[in-house]
């Protein structure tokens, strides 16, 4: 398939980190149909993008600055099962927002990982300040900010493209492009060209990737990261993915596209496909799979079993945080 | 006139959407997620299959497009009716709405009209948190060149949406999610409300109660409860909160006495304070024997947890409360 191939560890995490966040993801859906989990919007269909991505950082001096379908980006750069069904249940010890955000608003100080907003967009022009600010204190580091390609149509993501072409910041902008928008086709809300063509216009690098491949995203983001955090200015990569399931669970998916394409899509499933190519290529056997998906899976059981012992938010919530309480200076 | 049936707000909101377009060849839709999918509260279900793409057009997801290509077909003569899906996601289009649609008739020395109506779902009670439920009426009512109408049932729903079609000024129409589904007597032909007069919602002797929006469902409710205890409410509903029909709600505390504000959005800078400031300013002052009060959102982002997002804006058990203190005389 290539000629350089990942150490035999990280192949192991790569399958580790796609199937963990799909047993979360039928979890959370689970959790949603039993009316445990109010809200729940996944990346089912996204995992090699994700983790190709992620596993390029270096975690906890790189940030990334995610976007609500990067579950599986947050869980290969180190947030946990538990932190995902945390954030579901709304608890207060959810570590994303503290049980105020819908889920789907990953961030961990710790873990540099940035919460994104609801707002469709606006979260890139956060990865470029973080960006800027490194900058103004001599850090190498780089921000990886994930966004679909129907974001790509705000006027924010032209913006912040433009200005860290401008000043040619160490900015990886992640497109993962899925096809639609909600319910909107490509071809009614990107246009004639692809995303990666319009890095152009910008004077950065526009490359695409099958997103279904995640040897592939992981060489082209480890490439990029090497030259963006060398002084080689931004980058924009476009992951071609698809996403599996509806949009969330207050989405009905067979209203704009057909069954048969998503089953084509299912057929392509990034996860089955990289497991086969482990084992065809005797690099993870039967055993070892199943090590890894007995773990997976009892994880996932612990983590929903605390989340969901874990006590309601109190009044109190609503009135903490809405400003800071001091100054610092 | 037909009999007017039962149906939905956003059935009602349709209906009126449908009869502008058969009736005006100008008027024509445009947004996320309108089409094929009929709208993330299924607002617009069906109008591609009748209208066809061009009339109902699925924007790319850029608020600003939504908005600004709007405006331009509006000074051309057309009526376009843009939905912004989240009422939260209007702040991305807030210089096209507030420094071109608001004041182009008047920077072009009246030259140009922007008949556009911009309709958009607002407030919380769906569990989506702090960026998904914001009602953010008083920030539209403070800019000249704009109206602004929110509209409490669905017959309202449909006459006022009419009538801000037909308008010739831009109109901001906010609808609320939780009255979509809620249900009420629609009359099948077309018809306009003026969009400049309240509603007396019920006649009562204690207390003027004025509330906007789902607001106006939960004070009718309080009411009842509160007949219960010989305390009769008047409610009076605006209706549009730009231009703002003053003349019932004044002659209503002349006659009560007393007067509370009821709304969805946080106190501070709400509309509420505008229509305190009315009716301070209005003969109803000779007439109070009490302080007016306002009863409105908390001042804080709309957390997620279902209880929690209740407690943050008022709820029927509230205003019995508060209506209740008002009459008695124990604020
Ligand atoms: C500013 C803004 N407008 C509209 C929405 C509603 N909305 C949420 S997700 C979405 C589609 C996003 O599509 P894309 O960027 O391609 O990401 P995907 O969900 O496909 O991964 C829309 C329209 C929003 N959240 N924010
Ligand atoms: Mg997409």
């Amino acid at each position: 398939m290539r000629e350089k191939i990942p150490p035999l560890e990280t192949l192991h995490q790569m399958y580790y980190y796609m199937a963990l966040s799909r047993a979360i993801d039928t979890r959370l859906w689970q959790l949603g149909r039993q009316g445990k989990a109010h809200f729940v919007i996944t990346p089912a269909g996204h995992e090699a993008a994700q983790v190709g991505a992620a596993m390029a950082l270096r975690q906890g001096y790189d940030y990334f600055v995610p976007y609500y379908r990067d579950m599986t980006m947050c869980l290969a750069a180190g947030m946990t099962a538990r932190d995902m069904l945390l954030h579901v249940r709304g608890a207060p010890e959810d570590p994303s927002s503290g049980g105020r955000q819908m889920f789907g608003h990953f961030s961990r100080r710790d873990l540099n990982i940035v919460s994104g907003s609801s707002s469709v967009g606006s979260q890139m022009l956060h990865a470029v300040g973080l960006a800027l600010a490194f900058r103004n204190r001599g850090e190498d580091r780089v921000t990886l900010t994930g966004f679909g390609e129907g974001a790509t149509s705000e006027g924010d993501w032209h913006e912040a493209m433009n200005f860290a072409a401008i000043h040619q910041l160490r900015v990886i902008f992640f497109c993962e492009n899925n096809g639609y928008a909600i319910s909107v086709p490509a071809h009614l809300e990107i246009g004639r060209v692809g995303v990666a063509d319009k890095a152009a216009a910008y004077g950065m690098p526009g490359i695409r990737v099958d997103g279904n491949d995640i040897l592939a995203v992981y060489e082209t983001v480890s490439a990029a990261h090497a030259q963006t955090r060398a002084g080689g200015g931004p980058i924009l990569i476009e992951a071609m993915t698809y996403r599996l399931l509806p949009h969330s669970n207050a989405d009905d998916d067979s209203k704009y596209r057909a069954s048969e394409e998503v089953q084509a899509a299912r057929a392509r499933d990034p996860i089955t496909q990289f497991s086969t190519w482990l084992k065809d290529q005797q690099l993870m056997s039967d055993a070892e799979q199943q090590t890894m998906d007995a773990r997976i899976t009892q994880e996932v059981d612990a983590a929903t079993e605390y989340a969901y012992s874990r006590p309601e938010p109190t009044e109190e919530l609503l009135y903490q945080h809405v400003y800071a309480p001091g100054r610092t200076a | 006139m037909s009999e007017p049936r039962e149906i939905t707000y956003a059935q009602a909101v349709r209906e009126a959407l449908r009869q502008a377009m058969q009736r005006d060849p100008q008027v024509f839709l445009l947004g996320e997620d309108i089409g094929v999918y009929g709208g993330a509260f299924g607002v617009t279900d069906g109008l591609l299959d009748e209208f066809g793409s061009e009339r109902v057009r699925d924007t790319p997801l850029s608020e600003a497009v939504i908005a600004g290509t709007a405006i331009g077909a509006a000074v051309t003569g057309m009526r376009p009716v843009a939905e912004i899906q989240f009422m939260d996601f209007i702040t991305l289009a807030m210089e096209q709405l507030v420094l071109q649609a608001a004041k182009m008739r008047y920077m072009f020395g009246g030259k140009a009209r922007v008949p556009m109506v911009l309709r958009t779902p607002a407030g919380s009670g769906t569990g989506a948190a702090a960026q998904h439920s914001e009602s953010l009426e008083a920030w539209f009512v403070h800019v000249p060149g704009l109206k602004v109408v929110m509209p409490s049932t669905p017959y309202d729903a449909k006459g006022l949406l009419l009538a801000a079609i037909a308008d010739d000024n831009p109109v901001i129409f906010i609808e609320h999610k939780l009255l979509y589904k809620t249900k009420g007597f629609v009359p099948e032909e077309y018809y306009t409300l003026p969009l400049a007069t309240s509603e007396i919602k019920r006649k009562g002797k204690d207390l003027t109660l004025i509330a906007t929006s789902v607001l106006v469902a939960r004070a009718l409710e309080a009411a009842t409860q509160l007949a219960q205890e010989g305390i009769e409410i008047e409610i009076i509903d605006p209706r549009t909160l730009k231009p703002l029909d003053t003349a019932a709600m004044i002659q209503s505390v002349c006659k009560t006495g007393k007067a509370l504000v009821v709304h969805e959005a946080p106190m501070t800078g709400g509309f509420g304070g505008e229509i305190v400031a009315q009716l301070c300013a209005s003969e109803a002052f000779d007439f109070l024997d009490a302080p007016i009060r306002r009863l409105a959102g908390l001042d804080v982002p709309i957390p997620y947890n279902r209880e929690l997002e209740k407690r943050a804006v008022p709820q029927v058990a509230d205003i019995v409360r508060e209506a209740r203190a008002l009459v008695r005389g124990e604020y």
